[in-house]
């Protein structure tokens, strides 16, 4: 620690201050590193390894036991193989269709406002909040009405529609950044609705596309409940629920779990390591309003 | 809006090309307004009308009880301490979350070496699914046949020579104090396994606070600050004076952001500890998934639903009409 | 859809075939004669079938597929979608299951606990009556009576049970006996000398889990069965039951006596993490159902080695019994796969295939005992010549909304050991048996 806080000579007051500044700073490094730690050491240990009363020990060799089995399955160990391949099924269409809705919402709420257009965009924007506890009941009467129930369409749908609030907001907090004469002066040229969107808002929108695609991308990977309780058969379950039925098994396959649980956060976790600024920004563009 | 001139035939009838695009802009609109009317409004009152009919069973029933489902549930010590979890849970979240990130951030903002590094661990677990950290905190706390043959941490205490430190975590069954209340059938008290949740949630949470302090602190202009010091302030007196006031609306947003995840959490918990011991963490996500879908209590699941989301409004509504008057006016 | 046109083609087949084997078929080779010898329903080419289970442990994942190795042989071509949800006793399964049959998408067929269990499946019209079916496959001449009368529910058999486990038994480490000169407790007040001579040693006498839910409601039922004995205990959980029985306060107080023997993490371990505390040698006995017993086994343990069994203390001359069945559903998408299926599971090979490996008997009278191991011929005794009590945590004795409020105020009282809590939630909780 202390070779980190090297202190500029003289400055007493600034390096004792600096200490505690690093000491701090390592300490919780240190908090949110040991889980991985954890997840690293343990997913790497082949099944010899695994012993609970050597948990912390770095393992000897390397192996991918682990990841094979809960990746293919085995041992009273269904693998998540098939269910990664329906998140992604499930989370590439909800992300598409939420960006291109979220856009064109946001843009008629910024740039078409109309009598009510506030009040609207507060009533959806509570819909980002509600538990969906209190909604859970109809919406499985209701997909299975329409024959949607236990499908991957049917929770694309449902990613879809709960997630039009946030994704309006991002848009339309954003959209309220292009100066509003730009639209004016595509207006006295003669563009209708569509042509000021193509031609003056989607040329400036990438970065909220990706902002709110980001977004929608990993929040509908790490979605559980809407999971559990429309694709519970274990051939459309996605990620999250194959995950949580695997820890629901035994003991001894505790380094499967570890396993398992890095394989569903790779994704998100990858798109956190390349593309962490606009993630950040999406972070704050969903809580810091107006 | 180059190529836009070549649609301007005809600018005499601007106004009606106007009152055209309006339409379209309601058209375009509409799906998410009714998807919304329906998948959010039309369900709650779904569900309200679910919690006032006596439905049991797998069979749907829709004979009207009034308000008797509310009336059993919080007559239940189940539910009442899912209530207590639920305020205890909240607060400690919340609170950590806030201290930490903002801590974190004041600590970040320090011009300090490999600043990015660290920013980026503190806020990576955010990008993580609540399943795969209660997964791993799980294995973390389990404390084993604790103290002489521990497991997760009490083993990594017990190691590292700091054995004192060993505890039940997930399995503490105490609440502290524990009163007792006339006509209340649960314990008044903090349920201690809901410490170690906590921590999990501060972990996923608290990088996200700080990302948001960090972008107001930011935010402040230097100026300000430095005509504080010329004038004679401590540090502490600027960071009190002048950094926290500032702080403010971004504390506001925390606290309704977490707030709202918190009053809802569901996943975490599930995973981490069941509700378990005894419903010492059980919240009311949880007992309405299990009333609705293990007892097959479907009105009585509703109404649970149904309080979990008056709660969350409380919350959050007041915040929504603020935001939007302070919108109107801007 | 093409697909259909060829499954009715193929079901026409079948028929004829069926017909065809029921003319030319000679006589039954089996001296016992059971009517009809499982010519199995028709074998299948094709399609699919989805079984939902909780099987997906050691021993118990191994009789599954072992039936499900002979239904491939018996019906080549169809995939099997084995659908198990994990989580003891099926607490998760159950739940999942209900959401999905709420959302109208049945899997072909799924496990049930025989008994009360069936009712609220039949109550909400998820399943299809078997009586016929089990009169042409002649399973009810080979199950014995009580057990009929469990899947019997408005007139009508619901479900083909595929064995019947013991929920009162008492697991111990042989190891940790001998040594410390100690014999398997038969009485509640043997139990508490044996767990204080190995509390004294520093070994955890009882090994309980929490984690599933159901461990500690478990232990609970067979300190009920020996405060109440087998003439009342059944008692208890008929509609009007009167938990205000001082008995109800003298069982609970044993049971906070034992659970102070136990293991303090129980409500983060599963009931197998118990079970394997004792192979370990870390804790000296776990009252659980004889699915610990498959569990065992399939961990390599050796019975009468490495671990002995007994009655549960104070469950001397009574059988707990519980039976897993499979049911059809309703508007199961692949009924003809489902039906051989269950005509599997319901014969004599299919149940002699799965219930050495699970570590439970035959449903069945006419098994053949020699396939079974030294534990389980003692259970094929006992059932046959023990009092017989169902069980309330697995299914047989009670409806699901009264299990769970009974499993609750249990999994409170593991938690708090607060006696006139739980003898004030069982009165509660007794409003639901109805």
């Amino acid at each position: 620690m202390s070779s980190v806080a090297i202190p500029a000579p003289g400055r007493r007051r600034i390096r004792w201050s600096r200490v505690v500044v690093y000491s701090l700073i390592l300490a919780f490094l240190l908090f949110f590193l040991l889980p991985v730690y954890l997840l690293l050491i343990t997913s790497f240990k082949s099944f010899d390894q695994v012993s609970l009363s050597r948990m912390w020990d770095l393992p000897t060799s390397f192996s991918l036991e682990s990841f094979n089995r809960a990746w293919n399955g085995g041992e009273g160990v269904i693998g998540m193989r098939g269910s990664f391949w329906n998140s992604v099924q499930m989370v590439v269409p909800a992300t598409v269709i939420s960006c291109i809705l979220g856009s064109l919402n946001g843009y008629v709420l910024s740039k078409w406002r109309f009598p009510g257009s506030e009040t609207l965009f507060t009533l959806i924007l509570f819909g980002m909040f509600i538990p969906y506890q209190s909604i859970l009941v109809p919406l499985v009467e209701v997909l299975r009405e329409i024959r949607l129930y236990a499908t991957i369409p049917g929770l694309v749908l449902v990613h879809v529609v709960y997630g039009i609030p946030i994704t309006t907001l991002i848009f339309r907090n954003y959209y309220a950044t292009v100066p509003n004469e730009l639209v004016e002066a595509a207006k006295i040229d003669g563009a209708d609705f569509f042509g000021i969107y193509r031609s003056v808002m989607l040329p400036l929108s990438a970065p909220g596309f990706v902002v709110v695609a980001i977004w929608q991308f990993t929040s509908i990977w790490n979605e559980f409940l809407f999971g559990l309780i429309i694709t519970n058969d274990p051939q459309l379950r996605p990620v999250t629920v194959a995950l949580q039925n695997l820890s629901g098994s035994q003991f001894t396959q505790w380094n499967v779990q570890m396993a398992g649980a890095l394989l569903v956060a790779l994704p998100p976790l990858l798109v956190y390591i390349f593309l962490g600024k606009y993630f950040l920004r999406g972070l704050l563009a969903g809580s810091l309003k107006g | 809006m180059q190529q836009a001139e070549t649609l301007s035939a005809r600018p005499a009838r601007r106004v009606r090309w106007m009152n055209r695009d309006r339409a379209i802009a309601l058209l375009m609109i509409a799906p998410s307004a009714l998807a919304i009317a329906v998948f959010v409004y039309g369900f709650i009152g779904w569900t309200a009308y679910i919690s006032m009919t006596d439905w049991r069973g797998l069979a749907i029933s829709t004979s009207f009880v009034g308000f008797d489902n509310y009336l059993t549930i919080f007559s239940t010590g189940r539910f009442q301490t899912n209530i207590r979890n639920l305020i205890v849970f909240t607060l400690f979240f919340l609170a950590s979350c806030l201290v930490i990130g903002l801590l974190l951030a004041v600590l970040v903002d320090a011009r300090i070496r490999f600043e990015g590094f660290f920013r980026s661990v503190y806020i990576f677990p955010m990008a993580l699914s609540f399943i795969v950290t209660g997964v791993v905190w799980q294995w973390l706390f389990a404390p084993g046949n604790w103290p002489n043959d521990p497991t997760g941490i009490n083993l990594l205490f017990k190691q590292s020579g700091l054995g004192f430190l060993q505890a039940a975590w997930t399995t503490d069954t105490n609440v502290v104090p524990g009163w007792r209340i006339e006509g209340l059938r649960t314990r008044i008290g903090i349920p201690m396994a809901m410490i170690p949740v906590v921590v999990a949630a501060v972990w996923q949470m608290s990088g996200f606070v700080m990302a948001m302090y960090l972008a107001g602190l930011r935010g402040i202009p230097d100026e300000i600050k430095e005509a504080a010091r010329v004038d004679g302030a401590t540090e502490w007196q600027v960071f009190r004076h002048i950094t926290l006031p500032m702080l403010q609306p971004i504390t506001l947003s925390a606290v309704i952001i977490l707030g709202h995840i918190s009053l809802k959490i569901f996943d975490l918990i599930i995973t981490m500890t069941g509700g378990a011991p005894g419903n010492n963490t059980e919240v009311p996500g949880l007992y309405m998934y299990e009333i609705t879908f293990k007892a097959n209590k479907f009105a009585e699941g509703a109404a649970v639903a149904m309080v979990m989301l008056v709660v969350v409004a409380l919350l959050v509504v007041p915040y929504l009409i603020y935001n939007r008057r302070t919108e109107v006016e801007r | 859809m093409l697909t259909t046109k060829w499954l009715k083609l193929f079901g026409v087949f079948s028929i004829l075939a069926l017909a065809l084997a029921a003319c030319g078929a000679p006589a039954p080779s089996q001296p016992t004669a059971a009517p009809a010898q499982p010519t199995t329903a028709p074998a299948q080419t094709g399609g699919k079938l989805e079984i939902f289970s909780w099987w997906t442990n050691a021993g118990e994942a191994d009789g599954l597929n072992a039936m499900f190795e002979l239904y491939k042989q018996q019906n080549p071509g169809v995939e099997i979608i084995n659908a198990t949800v994990a989580g003891g006793a099926g607490t998760n399964a159950k739940t999942v299951l209900k959401t999905r049959l709420q959302g109208g998408q049945p899997p072909d067929s799924w496990q049930v606990h025989a008994g009360k269990e069936l009712t609220s499946y039949v109550d909400a019209g998820q399943m299809v009556p078997l009586t016929q079916f089990f009169k042409e496959q002649g399973f009810d001449k080979v199950m014995p009576p009580k057990l009929l009368e469990q899947i019997t529910y408005k007139g009508e058999i619901w479900s083909v049970p595929v064995n019947i486990h013991r929920s009162n038994v008492l697991w111990y480490n042989i190891k940790i006996f001998q040594e410390n000169g100690l014999t398997p407790p038969k009485t509640i007040d043997d139990f508490f000398k044996v767990a204080e001579a190995l509390k004294a040693k520093g070994i955890i006498p009882l090994a309980v889990g929490g984690k599933d839910r159901f461990e500690t409601p478990h232990l609970f039922e067979s300190v009920l069965l020996a405060v109440f004995g087998p003439e009342d205990y059944p008692k208890l959980f008929q509609p009007g039951a009167d938990w205000s029985d001082p008995r109800v306060r003298q069982a609970a107080e044993i049971a906070k006596r034992m659970l102070e023997y136990s293991n303090s993490d129980r409500s983060s371990l599963g009931w197998a993490d118990a079970a394997q505390l004792v192979l370990d040698g870390k804790a000296a006995m776990t009252i659980m159902g004889d699915w610990a017993h498959g569990y065992f086994i399939g961990k390599g343990a050796k019975v009468g080695v490495d671990y002995g069994y007994a009655p549960a203390p104070g469950n001397e001359g009574v059988f707990m019994w519980l039976s897993d069945s499979f049911g059809l559903a309703k508007g199961a998408p692949n009924p003809e796969q489902a039906k051989a299926w269950l005509a599997l599971c319901g014969s004599r090979e299919g149940q002699d295939a799965f219930n050495p490996k699970k570590g439970s008997i035959p449903a069945r009278t006419d098994a053949d005992v020699s396939l079974y191991d030294e534990y389980l011929q003692y259970s094929i005794k006992a059932f046959s010549s023990e009092k017989l009590v169902p069980s309330v945590v697995h299914g047989a004795a009670a409806p699901e909304a009264y299990m769970t409020e009974y499993g609750n105020a249990l999994n409170v009282f593991a938690s708090d050991l607060d006696v006139d809590a739980v003898v004030e939630a069982l009165k509660d909780a007794a409003k639901d048996l109805k």
